[in-house]
Parts: C-alpha cells; structure tokens; sequence
C-alpha cells in the first residue's frame, strides 16, 4: 500500500491549531482550514458554526486534485495557490509541503494581499509541523506514545458498530 | 490510507464505489443516505451533469459510532463511470481504504463490466496500490432486470481473488447496506493489522 496511514497527535495537534489560528487573526479572516490532499479534515479555526466543514475538506481536496492535473496537462508542476472570488467572501486555496491544503476564508474585513502574504510565512511553519506529523505517521504504530488502540479491536467491536 | 487523530479521537477512513457508467454506484450510496440516521450522516454532495450522471464524484460521510474511543467515520465517494471520465477516476482513488465494484447484471453490459474492472485494476496500480490486497467486494446490481445474466456466470468473469459478492438491486436498497457493512468491515480489519 502507498505510503501510510495519516497519524495525528495531540502535541502536532496542538501547534497546528496555534499556527492556524495566529494566522486567522493576522489575515483578519472569518476561517482558516487545513485539509489532507485526499479530503480528511486535519484542523479548523473560526466562525465554523455556518459552514460543513466536512463538505468543504472534500471539495477543497477534490479541487485542488484537479487543479493540479490540469497543472500538469499544460506542463507545470501544479498552480500552488487558487483564488475564488464572491460577492461577499472569499476562498484563499493553498498547497502546504506539497500534501495538505490550507483554506483561507475571508470578506472584505481583510484582502487578498494581505492573506497571501501572511499564508507564505504561515505555511513554511506549518510545513515543518507536518514534517514531523509525517515522520512519526511512517514510524511503525505501536511505537507511538500510549501505543496503538488499534491492534485491540475485537470482531466484537466491529460487529458492534453495525449493531442497528 | 486511514487518517488517524488522536487529537479528535477519529479514525477516518475512504471507501470508492467504482463501476461501470449507469451501474448504480450512486443509487448505492443515495439509499444509504436515505436510510440513515440524520446524526449518523452528513451532507450528501454529488458533482453532477445536469442530466444527473456524475461528473467528478458524489460524497457522503457517515459516522458508525465508537470503536475503543474513537470515533469512527466513512467517506463513500462514488467515481464516474463513463469512460473518458478517466483523469477524474484516477484523483478520486487517492487515498482510497476499500473499494467496492458495482457491476451492471445486464447481459449487454458485461463487456462495459469488465473493461471498467481492468480500468480500476490499472488505476489502483498507478497510485501504488494492488487489486488483490486492497479490501474489495464485489456487487451484483440490478438483479431484478429481466436482461440480467445468472449471477454464476458473472462470478465467473469478474471474481478476482475470492472477494464477497452480493446481489443487489440497489435502486429498491437490496444489498446495499450489506455491501457496505462489509467492506467497512474489511478496512478496519486492515487496519487492526497496522503494518
């Protein structure tokens, strides 16, 4: 199997919200989002109650797939950022680290100028987070603080899950 | 490729619907959107024609309640299925944890049955993964129609390594949630083995 499994700690947890947040307010945007390049929701920041936010993961994600192949079809490497515009907000789309995707939502409050500055420097933090995400998702899993939950699962608990 | 927080306590996983054009795939995970519980699901999207055939995918993230601790939670994307709709399959395959193969049981479709077979097969390789160790189950659809071929014949052609195989009419809801209870079943298996 390609790769392995995307593992998310509290600690990255941590400073991934404290980043993103940071640049919520220096943006002076309503959401700040980071989504893996395969759609999962890893963290979000903001004025969230109006928005489905797992909807969005899968769009974002789903865009930024196809984006980049059309990247490819006229032979770039990818367009690292999109920008769509609307009558009231805006969506600030960009690739981090080249495998996750920060969203930057925003109304007239602040301006593309201002969010495109502040994600280049909040991006190069946040790519170093993800590094060390990565690094401790490629270790093999028992070797994780706490161990894995995981290899305890009983047939029990999956039969469990589809009880109703 | 399973993305595990520990932060949230979630485990998420993705399941593909892949299949033939007007197969059924997205009649499969409309049912389950029907029949499941308004706090068990979220929003059902579908990227659509205007004619109602998918275009890049369909999405419904369904949450199966608690497994030690954590939230466990699907995404069921469904891929188009016409043919130059190529470039789109292949994007939505990434990071994919089991697949589940719609197959059309109408006589005149087998052909449509197994070139898309042999297209998920190549595909699955190009992002590094293979057909026969990925958890993958297999669906008989439209077993109602009086054109559909004896499910023994289709078994025949499109079995690939002893995968479960359910008869379907997914459009009436049969089959349909065991076809799901399935290969989730088999993700999370997968994923108890770690690696």
């Amino acid at each position: 199997m390609p790769g392995n499994d995307l593992v998310l700690h509290e600690e990255e947890f941590t400073r991934i919200r404290d980043v993103i947040s940071r640049l919520r307010t220096e943006c002076n945007a309503k959401v700040v989002f980071l989504v893996d390049k395969n759609g999962q929701q890893i963290a979000a920041i903001g004025e969230l109650t109006s928005i489905d936010t797992t909807a969005l993961a899968s769009l974002a994600a789903g865009n930024v797939a196809a984006t980049d192949s059309l990247a490819r079809l006229i032979g770039e490497k990818e367009f690292s950022v999109l920008f769509h515009e609307g009558e009231r907000d805006n969506l600030h789309i960009s690739v981090v680290g080249g495998r996750v995707i920060l969203v930057v939502i925003f109304d007239e409050r602040s301006s593309l100028g201002l969010v495109r500055l502040r994600v280049k420097k909040g991006s190069t933090e946040l790519a170093a987070i993800l590094d060390v995400m990565l690094k401790k998702s490629a270790a093999p899993r028992k070797a994780a603080a706490g161990g894995s939950p995981f290899a305890e699962i009983t047939d029990e608990d999956i039969d469990k899950l589809f009880s109703d | 490729m399973t993305f595990i927080n520990y932060a949230a306590r979630e485990i998420n996983c993705k399941i593909v619907y892949y299949g033939p054009g007007l197969g059924g795939k997205t009649t499969n995970i409309k049912f389950v959107y029907e029949k499941t519980n308004p706090t068990a699901k979220g929003k059902l999207i579908s990227l659509a024609t205007e004619t109602d055939r998918t275009l890049f995918f369909d999405f419904l993230p369904l949450d199966l309640g608690e497994i030690r601790g954590f939230r466990t939670r699907f995404h069921l994307y469904t891929v188009p299925g016409q043919v130059f709709y190529d470039a789109s399959r292949k994007l939505i395959l990434k990071g994919v944890d089991g697949v589940v193969f719609v197959a059309d049981s109408q006589a005149a479709r087998m052909e449509a049955n197994l070139e898309s077979l042999r297209n998920l097969d190549l595909n699955l390789k190009e992002q590094g993964y293979d057909l026969r160790t990925i958890p993958y189950v297999l669906q008989l659809n439209k077993r109602d129609l009086p054109s559909a071929l004896p499910a023994e014949e289709m078994k025949r052609q499109l079995v690939r390594k002893g995968e479960p195989v359910f008869e379907a009419v997914a459009s009436k809801g049969t089959g349909v949630f065991e076809t799901l209870k399935t290969i989730a079943k088999m993700v999370l298996i997968e994923l108890r083995k770690g690696r």
